[in-house]
């Protein structure tokens, strides 16, 4: 039973950090319609951006995550003003080989940059877990599980609540329709993709600390992130923050009670199955955006 | 200035040419090492320890009147790499022999590709048992094999009063080798084998594992994999409250590292190690560890990267040994020589035995194995 009640604690943790991950991309990919290979690789640049701020320039831990934000926020308005604006109205497939072209032009200049050895960045808690009974959990790790939740509940009310929001989803319902509504069009698509890049940023700078900081850490990370918004169904904000939960509590027993050799296959199974039996995702609306 | 810039190209080609000729000068040794992905750490190191050799050899003249040269290569932690890179410097770069691959699914890779080419490789970190054993006449480890390291520990069970043991180990031939191995020999000494738990190399978040090990009745967890997953391992064990003892094999752990970097939850750990460059008097040649752990200071590398290092100096001392006993840089010729050598090792005398099936026997040396406890934040030697 102890051992159920920790990996439900695990599943909580890991699950508001995989939702964080779909949130930013079901906006990119479900809404915006772009097939974005770079989520990945904005995760690593905030973590990045984490170990710049925290390790090399020694400031604060909790003033270098808003840093992460807005710098990935500003990385995802660059990317859409010179690569996607000039491919407005070009089919999906050309769009995607030039988001997977900036993919490894972004990771092979990091590695340039900082090398392939793996960084870690120091945190002000304690290395000593929070004990509640028979379960124990980070301190940091909550902290990550906190600051995901409210990342997430400002996403949600950002889109569902606000001017920009409801502009954003007219944007991608019909352009010209919006466009003649007063819509700036132009500004609409450039903040999409740069609140979404913002929020890939901010999981990483997140699990960064968590984890260790590589190159490559964002390929895993991007899979996922794929994963969950195909399992909330695409462009669904609530979908994804069940997909992610849903996928980690999969990790979790999965590797806890089948088998962990296999536990990222667990994630894929729940996809596979997903596509097979309800294509459009577990929480898809009936009709759908774009 | 129209005249200058005709020349330029003459100039250019003539650089390229004279170039080509400086190189043929040199003696290559191919070294083929993960310097990206999941054991990017631990493969940087090992060709910064590589490079000392080099720099060693050449400051004394090099081999056969010749400088040394490394042509160091890539494999980015993944065995398809491996294999490319390593028929690249083959083909490609004429390397004569080569030093890799690192991680034993790295090696198993290449293993093919040097009985195509017929090109020897001294084997510096692997321990998968079945490199050795599969019938590869171009393959000379200097690194102990998991059944070694198994064997070596052997000795100390009854003092740690073991009675059962999980295993958490990376999910490949080095991990999975390393748990059959052990398990065998802790069967025989009658101690119960409980869960065997894997993990992907790029695994970041073992939380899982580590929940369902805290569940089981074992009092030690072995844990087998390199530097970087460690250290995550060791936080995660202490944030869900794990209290087992946990021991760690295969040599590449770094530990001053997972002092550092997994604090007080390092404390209490044992390890299993292939170099004591704490305690170089200790060390089977005092006089070459002094040297190498001077130099590796004085390039201002990282002190806890020796554990890891060394391997890369010893293997390129050794393809050097080879070469120069050889008198030719020529494959055929080196690998005859492979067997001849005597070279003053960090972690004994490099001296190959025959090792596996009859006729196509791989070379294998006796590495010592040592144990180690990190407590209160300090390296302590264990007797085995």
């Amino acid at each position: 039973m102890s051992e159920f009640l920790q990996h439900l604690i695990n599943m909580l943790v890991l699950g508001g950090t995989y939702a964080l991950l779909g949130i930013g991309l079901t906006l990119i990919f479900g809404i915006m319609n772009v097939v974005n290979f770079t989520h990945g690789v904005l995760y690593t640049f905030g973590a990045y951006i984490m170990f710049i701020v925290v390790q090399q320039l020694g400031l604060n831990f909790f003033l270098a995550l808003p840093v992460a934000v807005v710098a990935g926020w500003l990385l995802g308005a660059v990317i859409e003003l010179t690569l996607l604006r000039p491919l407005r109205g070009s089919d999906i497939d050309t769009t995607m080989l030039v988001m997977i072209g900036a993919w490894i032009a972004m990771q092979s200049a990091t590695l340039w940059i900082w090398g392939g050895v793996a960084k870690s960045v120091a945190t002000p808690f304690p290395d000593a877990p929070l004990v509640l009974g028979p379960v124990s959990v980070s301190w940091l790790r909550l902290f990550v599980l906190a600051a995901a939740a409210l990342l997430i509940v400002v996403t949600y009310l950002l889109i569902n609540r606000t001017k920009l929001g409801c502009a954003m989803r007219a944007t991608f319902q019909d352009q010209d329709t919006a466009s003649l509504m007063g819509v700036n069009v132009d500004l609409i698509y450039t903040s999409t993709f740069a609140i979404g890049s913002s929020l890939a940023a901010a999981a990483g700078a997140l699990l960064g600390p968590v984890y260790v900081i590589f190159p490559q850490m964002g390929d895993l990370a991007a899979v996922k992130a794929f994963a969950i918004v195909i399992l909330g169904g695409l462009g669904n904000i609530t979908g994804a923050v069940i997909g992610g939960f849903i996928l980690a509590l999969a990790e979790e027993l999965g590797a806890g009670y089948i088998s962990s050799g296999y536990r990222d296959a667990m994630g894929f199974l729940i996809i596979i199955a997903v596509l097979i039996f309800k294509p459009t995702g577990l929480f898809a609306r009936s009709e759908r955006v774009g | 200035m129209m005249r200058t810039s005709r020349i330029m190209p003459a100039i250019a080609l003539a650089a390229v040419l004279l170039g080509g000729g400086a190189k043929a000068q040199t003696i290559k040794i191919g070294v083929n090492e993960p310097l990206t992905g999941a054991f990017a750490a631990s493969g940087t190191y090992v060709v910064n320890g590589a490079k000392i050799a080099a720099d060693e050899i050449n400051a004394k003249g090099g081999i056969l009147g010749k400088k040394i040269e490394l042509v160091i290569e890539d494999n980015k932690s993944n065995p398809t790499e491996a294999a490319a890179v390593a028929e690249k410097l083959i083909t490609s770069d004429k390397v004569p022999v080569l030093m890799g691959a690192w991680g034993s699914s790295l090696t198993l890779a290449v293993m093919p590709k040097l009985i195509e080419y017929e090109t020897p490789m001294v084997v510096e970190t692997s321990s998968s048992s079945k490199i050795t054993t599969t019938g590869n006449p171009f393959i000379f480890r200097i690194s102990p094999p998991s059944s070694v390291e198994a064997a070596a520990f052997k000795g100390i069970v009854d003092k740690l009063a073991l009675k059962k043991v999980d295993f958490l180990v990376i999910n490949n031939d080095w991990g999975r080798g390393t748990a059959e191995d052990f398990s065998k020999m802790m069967k025989e000494k009658g101690i119960g084998i409980g869960l065997v738990e894997t993990m992907d190399q790029g695994a970041q978040d073992m939380s899982a594992q580590l929940s369902k090990i805290k569940s089981s009745d074992s009092e030690t967890v072995i844990v087998t994999t390199a530097v970087d997953q460690l250290t995550l391992i060791f936080k995660q064990a202490a944030a869900l409250g794990l209290k087992k003892r946990i021991i760690t094999t295969g040599g590449s752990q770094n530990p001053d590292q997972i002092i550092a970097q997994a604090g007080a939850a390092a404390n209490g750990t044992m390890h299993l190690t292939t170099f004591l460059p704490w305690f170089p008097e200790k060390t089977p040649n005092p006089e070459a560890t002094n040297y190498f752990v001077s130099e590796w200071k004085k390039r201002g590398f990282d002190f806890a990267g020796c554990t890891e290092s060394f391997r890369g100096y010893d293997g390129i001392r050794t393809a050097a040994a080879a070469i120069e006993k050889a008198g030719k840089a020529e494959p055929a010729a080196i690998k005859a020589a492979l067997w001849d050598i005597d070279v003053k090792g960090l972690n004994g005398d490099i001296v190959f035995r025959k090792s596996g099936p009859a006729g196509k026997e791989s070379g294998q040396s006796q590495p010592n194995v040592y144990l180690i406890e990190i407590s209160d934040g300090k390296v302590d030697m264990k007797t085995l």
